[in-house]
């Protein structure tokens, strides 16, 4: 019985495999090139000219567009390694080895659960229509989404390129809330809060400062334009707020802050923060949405703002403590990374060594003194670093942000402080304000849905024992096996 | 039969297995413990928290062995496992009422 089953399985594969199958052909990459044979004209004649270079600009134009794709393909790419391995690597490694497997599942279920959301309304509600606050459902279930590009936002690269290279942020956004809410919150409350999340915060946040009419945009004439390059504000402040509502509301953990919770393994934790590193180029990099000069260069400030926040964080703890840390230059690094973030395609790389540096300090000085002063148990310093990093960048963006680097708002236009434009800031601010107060409003509410449906805590005794064991009924590391 | 349970700094485990088998004596176990007496631990600093470590970690030798060979088994120990610092760890000695081979079901002390 069993072998005919195979046999049936085989005959299928062998059937279903021989079917011809339906490639996708972009028009991008092989235009309908007409040969000179073909011409009707005789070779120098104006019209043959005006044809020839007719086809020459078609193929220019492909050329680039291709050029952008292979970039933007491989920048999604990066962007989901941020979350897998990245970040689950990088705070799995943060916490006590019996929630190990815990704090990565979060991270990973949002991988899943991110993207049916955003295939069947997310996309559609941060860039659809031209709402001031959100979008609509013309691209829900991808209807419309397809090779075209979006001239909106990406003229030169298919429109699932951009979707899908948005999708990532949409993932890694939420997924950077575990970080305060780590090693004491039900898995179950875990998904639907993060869906509501999703829905309530992030959409209309990512709709205000990039979306066609957003009431932020900059490059698409919003009331109060704010420059917000890769995320500062969409990802950093929102997830890190909301984090630090969180851990207020949840509480603090089970012993905290009298019992010892050291990280299990900094070495999970430093492969995660290069993870990262390396990463994050295509999370700001990517957002010029196009592989040209503005890519490079916020490719280079990226890459300034992690090792100057990086250097900053170890000077702070060696004049502090004496010694610098493993865990104190991974920290440095990401801080100066999350505040590049808004700023990566308007500042020239010496300001990003500049905002990395200040960054370094400001978050190390976040996630100690500040911390500690009010004692909340924001167990993996996700506000410590991104709220606080990501409200930082937003204002230096306001400061540095210059037009010869990227004159977003059209030629010879002052776009930042250093180009005299000082009222930037004042914008920055109003972005930092709406940002603060959509994660602080928004979560509050969701957290009160959340308890009540799913509840958001687990119980004295899951917590104590560990949720990998409790919730998920694993153990990360079985060494006696 | 007395059983010796030695409690020791790791880093001398290889120089007091060493010696004992140059002694004679090759049946032990090992295991890795944690423990204190008198040494203090050590700080650690993560992102500006400290924690005391005060369980420092030690090596644990256990020996059964015939009442003619412990007095040279513990001099040896003593010899190979001192550095002289606090920290060196401690040897306890218990009477041992019984030993059995599993393979071959030997008693006493031919079972050692």
């Amino acid at each position: 019985m069993k072998r005919m089953g195979i046999l049936c399985c085989c005959i299928l594969t062998l059937v279903l495999s021989s079917l011809p199958i339906r490639a996708q052909q972009s028009p991008l990459s092989s235009p309908a090139i007409t040969s000179p044979a073909a011409n009707v004209a005789s070779a120098d004649s104006p019209k043959a000219v005006a044809d020839k270079l007719n086809q020459l600009d078609q193929r220019v134009t492909a050329a680039q567009s291709n050029a952008d794709n292979a970039w933007m393909l491989v920048c999604a790419a990066l962007v989901l390694m941020m979350t897998g391995p990245g970040l689950a690597l990088f705070y799995g490694g943060l916490v006590r080895h019996k929630n190990v497997l815990a704090i990565m599942m979060q991270s990973f279920a949002l991988m899943a659960l991110i993207t049916v959301l955003w295939a069947l309304v997310g996309y559609s509600l941060c860039f659809g229509g031209s709402g001031p606050v959100i979008g609509n459902f013309q691209f829900a279930m991808l209807r419309g989404v397809g090779v075209v590009p979006n001239a909106d936002y990406a003229a030169t690269i298919p429109q699932l390129t951009f979707m899908v290279y948005q999708l990532m942020f949409a993932v890694i956004t939420p997924a950077l809330i575990t970080g305060a809410t780590a090693e004491r919150m039900k898995f179950s409350g875990t998904c639907l809060f993060m869906t509501l999340w999703f829905l309530l915060v992030y959409a209309p946040m990512a709709h205000m400062v990039w979306g066609k009419g957003g009431f932020l945009n900059a490059s698409l004439g919003g009331r109060f334009p704010t420059l917000d390059f890769a995320g500062g504000t969409v990802v950093h402040i929102t997830s890190g707020v909301s984090a630090l509502v969180c851990a207020l509301y949840m509480g603090k953990r089970v012993g905290y802050p009298k019992q010892p919770m050291p990280p299990h393994s900094l070495v999970l934790s430093f492969i995660g923060a290069c993870l990262l590193w390396v990463g994050w180029f295509g999370f700001n990099a990517g957002s010029a949405l196009s592989s040209g000069g503005l890519a490079s260069s916020a490719f280079v400030a990226t890459h300034f703002g992690a090792a100057a926040a990086a250097l900053s964080w170890s000077l702070a703890e060696w004049l502090k403590n004496g010694r610098a840390s493993a865990l104190g230059a991974i920290s440095g690094a990401v801080a100066g990374l999350v505040a590049i973030t808004p700023a990566a395609g308007f500042v020239d790389p010496m300001s990003a060594l500049g905002i990395g540096f200040a960054a370094g300090m400001f978050c190390y000085w976040m996630v100690t003194k500040f911390k500690a002063i009010f004692g909340y148990d924001d167990a993996l310093d996700a506000f410590g670093v991104h709220g606080a990093g990501g409200t930082i960048g937003a204002l230096l963006t306001g400061v540095c942000a210059r037009m010869v680097i990227n004159p977003i708002y059209g030629d010879g236009k002052a776009v930042g402080g250093f180009d005299g434009h000082w009222g930037q800031v004042g914008n920055q601010i109003v972005g930092i304000l709406l940002a603060w107060g959509f994660a602080i409003v928004g979560t509050i509410v969701i957290l009160k849905i959340v308890d009540t449906v799913t509840g958001v805590r687990v119980t004295e005794e899951q917590e104590i024992q560990g949720l990998d064991i409790t919730l998920h009924g694993e153990e990360g590391y079985n060494l006696e096996a | 039969m007395m059983k010796i349970e030695a409690i020791i700094q790791p880093s001398r485990f290889e120089s007091v297995k060493d010696a004992l088998l140059e002694i004679g004596i090759d049946g032990m176990t090992v295991t890795e413990v944690r423990g204190h007496g008198r040494q203090k631990g050590h700080t650690e600093v993560y992102r500006g928290r400290e924690y005391t470590v005060d369980l420092l970690p030690k090596i644990k030798l256990e020996l059964v062995l015939p009442d003619n060979l412990v007095n040279r088994a513990v001099e040896t120990i003593l010899k190979s496992a001192k550095t002289g610092k606090i920290g060196d760890g401690k040897i306890f000695l218990s009477r041992v009422e019984e030993a059995i081979r599993i393979r071959n079901e030997e008693r006493g002390e031919s079972a050692l």
